[in-house]
């Protein structure tokens, strides 16, 4: 995927393709029980956080799915399973993406990155995560995994922002706590850090 | 005074958990064999169910069996309001009726199919005043609503009344409930200004982030439950109960909640937490239940909405010299809240009105269930009474910022049916410190001007909520490695009071914060009770407590120093890790080796006798637990005597489109008056937090369903229109008075919920502005009914509408 493609538009290419299913064929995908009718090939490798990981994914299961309950990887939420919210954020190729409206198949080849892969080797906190501990940004905190990567993919591809490109680019990520200005308070000051 | 932690910043103890994703809520455990469990809801707003033949989905491989409200309530449902587990009676779409387990979801959800269910529908009604109307439908079996202590009841008005009502008219039926104060007749009489109108205000889901979503399992007889909640221990008994065991055999497990806002903070605004504890029992399996955004918006809670009627008149100096208010409150499927009462205590609160009359009757309908959303009532309240303080204002021939101060409350004011005492107020001070930091003196000729077909609009706005309780239980205890572990029980759900108010403990006993372990997460580990993290109450009730229980532990400390060290316990001085004879410093003993002491000593001294009277009974019980471990500190808070208030002061400028009705802020300044503040970061963000949700409920969020088959059409993000980045400012600006409060130790109270009142004001009395003085008596005031105001086309298609566009 090509990193600069927009993320909205990333976004309603994944809903125009109709790979945004109800949440309830979500829930349907998650365990992935069943086998596909065609040859759809079920254990796949894919590259998480700089790992390659064997995984069985059904079909339709998404990458949420994929990442929450066959790989433990918790930190990726899922506030409303539908793609309207951003809990779910991931980068793909390193564009912040919405784990839960894409399909794990149609990400085989592809770099994904997650909160849980954002820490140093010796445990330092990536910049992004720093100054939101600094400017204290999470309220429930619930919402903050998807900020954190949200905010880490428009830093690589702009890594001195204004402020309202911050606001911009983190649009697809609702906080009901309302902690937009602190999270923005956040991202400008890991571009300092940074 | 100079303290060393209270009004200090510092990193809560969970806050790289939240950056990093390793804290854990509910729906990120699981267990070696946890099954699944799905429901089946009802179809209709309103029904009786007839039959369920779960038959062939229980011989289904893979199933694991159902609960129904049979399970649930062998004896019957209760025949009260309130979300139940599961129901027979379902009174809106969406509502529980049973849950099947299975090896995984997709079983669940295939066995759901095969579910016969023969339900019977019955009439619904999705506006209050549809109800009310003679001949109209009832919410519920046996009424439209429900008399305290008396049962379900019906209400009605004849046609005329509701007609009148609906055309603008003061109610002239007998309301359920009131209160008044003052000689309101008197009050109208001595008005040279009076704005008589009615108004409504719109009903709207919680929308928490995290989805209600929990997990259960027993292991030796006790049930683990892993849930959400706004209170470790105030939840604890009450689950019990719900679930049915003993709280002896009870662990509540909840790290962290994503998102409370009212609708999490007593067990019976979430009694869906039940339904796997009880079917785990049942199957004899860890059982997991993921619920869904839809499944959040139905039973997620929702802002009662108000149709009300008000007459407010002023002197001609500006002074509220009579308020007469009337409302209908939407008690939506389940009973609902008190937000009527509240509002109007909070406009009696916050404008010192000298006679005021209230009165008010809650009417079902078949909608989300009701119940406490961020400053209930006096939130929406404020919204609608901003602009008529601007009319008055203009008609006096005042400024709109001093008619406010004339009417703030200041120390030694009284308000409400009681006329409760403030513990302090400094309300003139607020709004002096906003209208600087806004530069109010400066901007306000800019307001009307246009630029296009942009025109300036400002506002000020006022919150207020009741902040602050008593009568809670505090444990602490000093450890033999020289820590202290403050027991807390209040829920984690963002505002990190769990820890500023554990600050309050440290304090007294002069320790390095590093020196200190929050103990909570789970009830085994031991909590006293607390209110629930709600009505804005955690910091002054809760440093309350922990400062009480530091205390109690250092009175223990000297009186341990005095009996091995010789004097008297008031010859005792403490530094943070010693304490030292104030004459001799070098006689004394470190704070490991008074722990140590105190857990030889045992009896009182390490929780084991002369406990206080009236602890709560999970206080004694997490006491008992922990007897012996360490040197204790156990104190029961005392009732407080007057009313903490929470008080705000919001100034706002804002850009509205005349082609468009979009509205962009440009500036917005909130001020919190809430005593000493404990912790600045926090509460900046409940100020940030609290104007996203002004934002929200001024120009956003409603509820619509649909007039035909009662279904709601706003379950998501999108549609219910939660505040996104873009339709907030991008700087909001925060301050606070910072004077301490009388009947607190560290002079503290709270402040999440007027945090978002104010700013419901403010923008409502800008868009007023913008509008050449345009009042729309509604919150929310939508881009749509913007448009159909320049447009000159009436606003109301059904005038007071509910849970439906009002146009
Ligand atoms: S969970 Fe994926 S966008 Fe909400
Ligand atoms: S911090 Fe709670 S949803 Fe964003």
């Amino acid at each position: 995927m090509n990193p600069k493609l927009s993320r909205r538009r990333f976004i309603k290419g994944v809903i125009a393709s109709g790979a945004a299913a109800t949440s309830t064929t979500i829930w349907y995908a998650a365990n992935g029980a069943e086998r596909p009718a065609g040859a759809v090939e079920r254990l796949i490798r894919i590259n998480v956080n700089g790992q390659t990981r064997s995984v069985d994914v059904a079909p339709q299961e998404t990458l949420a799915s994929t990442l929450r309950y066959k790989l433990g990887l918790t930190g990726t939420k899922l506030g409303c399973n539908r793609g309207e919210c951003g809990a779910c954020t991931v980068l793909v190729d390193d564009t912040p993406s919405y784990a839960c409206s894409v399909l794990t198949h149609s990400v085989k080849s592809m770099r994904i990155e997650t909160v849980e892969g954002l820490e140093s080797a010796n445990g330092d906190l990536h910049p992004v995560q720093q100054a939101f501990v600094e400017e204290l940004s999470p309220q429930c905190g619930y919402c903050t995994p998807g900020q954190v990567m949200a905010a880490v993919g428009l830093l690589r591809i702009n890594p001195n922002p204004t402020r309202e490109e911050v606001r911009q680019g983190l649009a697809g990520n609702i906080c009901r706590c309302g902690s937009y200005d602190s999270y923005l308070n956040g991202v400008m000051r890991a571009a300092q850090i940074g | 005074m100079a303290y060393m932690h209270i009004g200090k910043d510092f990193v809560p103890p969970d806050v790289v958990g939240k950056v990093t994703g390793r804290i854990k809520y509910s729906e990120d455990y699981s267990r070696d064999g946890m099954v699944y469990a799905r429901l089946l809801t009802s179809p209709v707003p309103h029904g009786r169910v007839i039959n369920i033949d779960a038959s062939e989905a229980l011989a289904m491989e893979g199933v694991f069996g159902i609960l129904t409200a049979d399970d649930v309530y062998p004896d019957g449902e209760p025949q009260s309001p309130g979300l139940k587990v599961l129901t027979n009676e379902p009174t809106l779409i969406g509502e529980p009726i049973l849950a099947i387990a299975a090896i995984d979801e997709k079983t669940a959800e295939t066995a759901m199919t095969k579910i016969s269910l023969t339900i019977e529908r019955l009439p619904f009604v999705l506006d209050p005043l549809d109800s009310l109307v003679e001949g109209g439908p009832d919410a519920y079996n046996g009424g439209n609503t429900y008399i305290f202590r008396e049962g379900f009841a019906q209400e009605k008005w004849t046609t005329d009344q509701v007609a009148s009502f609906r055309s603008g008219n003061e109610p002239t039926a007998e309301a359920q409930q009131g209160w008044a104060y003052g000689d309101l007749e008197a009050g109208f009489a001595a008005s040279d200004f009076i704005h008589e109108t009615t108004f409504s205000t719109a009903g709207y889901p919680h929308m928490s982030m995290e989805p209600r979503s929990a997990m259960a399992y027993w292991e030796n007889g006790k049930c683990y439950l892993h849930g959400t909640s706004q209170s470790l221990s105030a939840i604890a008994e009450p689950m019990a109960a719900i679930v049915g065991v003993p709280l002896e055999d009870f662990v509540f497990i909840n790290e962290a909640t994503g998102g409370g806002f009212g609708q999490r903070a007593r067990a019976g605004s979430i009694p869906s937490m039940a339904i796997p504890a009880k079917l785990s029992q049942k199957i004899n399996r860890p059982v997991m239940m993921r619920v869904t955004r839809e499944e959040e918006f139905t039973i997620g809670g929702a802002r009662q909405g108000l149709q009300g009627w008000i007459k407010v008149g002023f002197k001609s100096d500006g002074t509220m010299a009579a308020m007469d208010m009337y409302c209908i409150s939407d008690n939506g499927g389940k009973g609902g809240g008190g937000d009527a009462n509240s509002a109007a205590g909070g406009v009696s609160a916050l404008y010192q009105t000298e006679a005021m009359r209230f009165r008010n009757s809650s009417i079902g309908t078949n909608t989300a269930h009701r119940g406490a959303q961020r400053g209930p009532g006096e939130n929406q309240i404020m919204a609608i009474m901003a602009p008529i303080m601007d009319k008055a204002a203009e008609a006096l021939g005042l400024d709109r910022l001093e008619i406010r101060k004339l009417n703030a409350a200041q120390n030694g004011d009284v308000s409400g049916s009681r006329s409760t005492p403030f513990t302090s107020a400094y309300m003139p001070e607020a709004l002096e410190q906003g209208a600087a930091q806004f530069d109010w003196e400066g901007k306000k000729s800019r307001a009307r001007q246009t630029n296009g077909s942009k025109v300036r609009g400002f506002g000020i706005g006022q919150g207020y909520h009741n902040a602050g309780r008593s009568g809670m239980d505090g444990i602490v205890r000093l450890m033999p490695s020289g820590r202290l572990a403050v027991h807390n029980g209040i829920g984690n759900l963002g505002t990190y009071s769990y820890a500023s108010t554990s600050r309050a403990a440290a304090e007294v006993l002069k320790m390095r914060w590093e020196d200190c372990d929050v103990i909570t997460g789970r009830t085994d580990r031991h909590l006293p009770i607390t209110s629930p993290q709600d009505g804005s109450n955690s910091i002054f009730t809760n440093t309350r407590t922990c400062f009480g229980a530091a205390q109690d532990l250092l009175v223990k400390m000297k009186e341990i120093a005095a009996m091995d060290l010789g004097g008297d316990a008031a010859d005792y001085e403490i530094d943070g890790s010693r304490i030292y004879q104030q004459a001799d410093s070098s006689v004394g003993m470190t704070y490991a080796e008074v722990a140590q002491r105190g857990i030889e000593l045992g009896g009182k001294f390490s929780g084991e006798d002369e406990l206080p009277e009236d602890l709560n009974r999970l206080t004694q019980l997490s006491v008992s637990r922990l007897a012996g471990s360490a040197l204790m500190g156990v104190y029961h808070d005392p009732r407080h005597n007057n009313n903490p208030p929470g008080f705000t002061v919001t100034f706002t400028e804002i850009e509205l489109d005349k082609e468009t009705g979009k509205i962009e802020i440009l500036d917005l300044v909130s001020i919190a008056e809430c005593g000493t503040v404990v912790h600045p970061q926090g509460l900046a963000n409940q100020l940030r937090g609290g104007a996203v949700w002004g934002i929200g409920l001024s120009v956003l969020e409603r509820h619509l369903y649909d007039p035909q088959n009662g279904l709601p059409a706003s379950t998501g993000y999108w549609q219910s229109k939660i505040p996104t980045y873009l339709d907030t400012p991008a700087n909001i600006g925060t301050g606070w008075v910072d004077l301490p409060d009388p009947e607190n130790p560290v002079g503290a109270r709270g402040i999440g919920e007027p945090a978002m009142g104010a700013v419901s004001a403010a923008l409502n009395a800008a868009i007023t502005d913008a509008l050449g003085g345009h009042l729309f008596d509604t919150a929310p005031v939508t881009t749509d009914m913007i448009i159909n105001h320049i447009a000159g086309v009436s606003e109301d298609a059904v005038p007071l509408a509910q849970n439906n566009f009002r146009g």
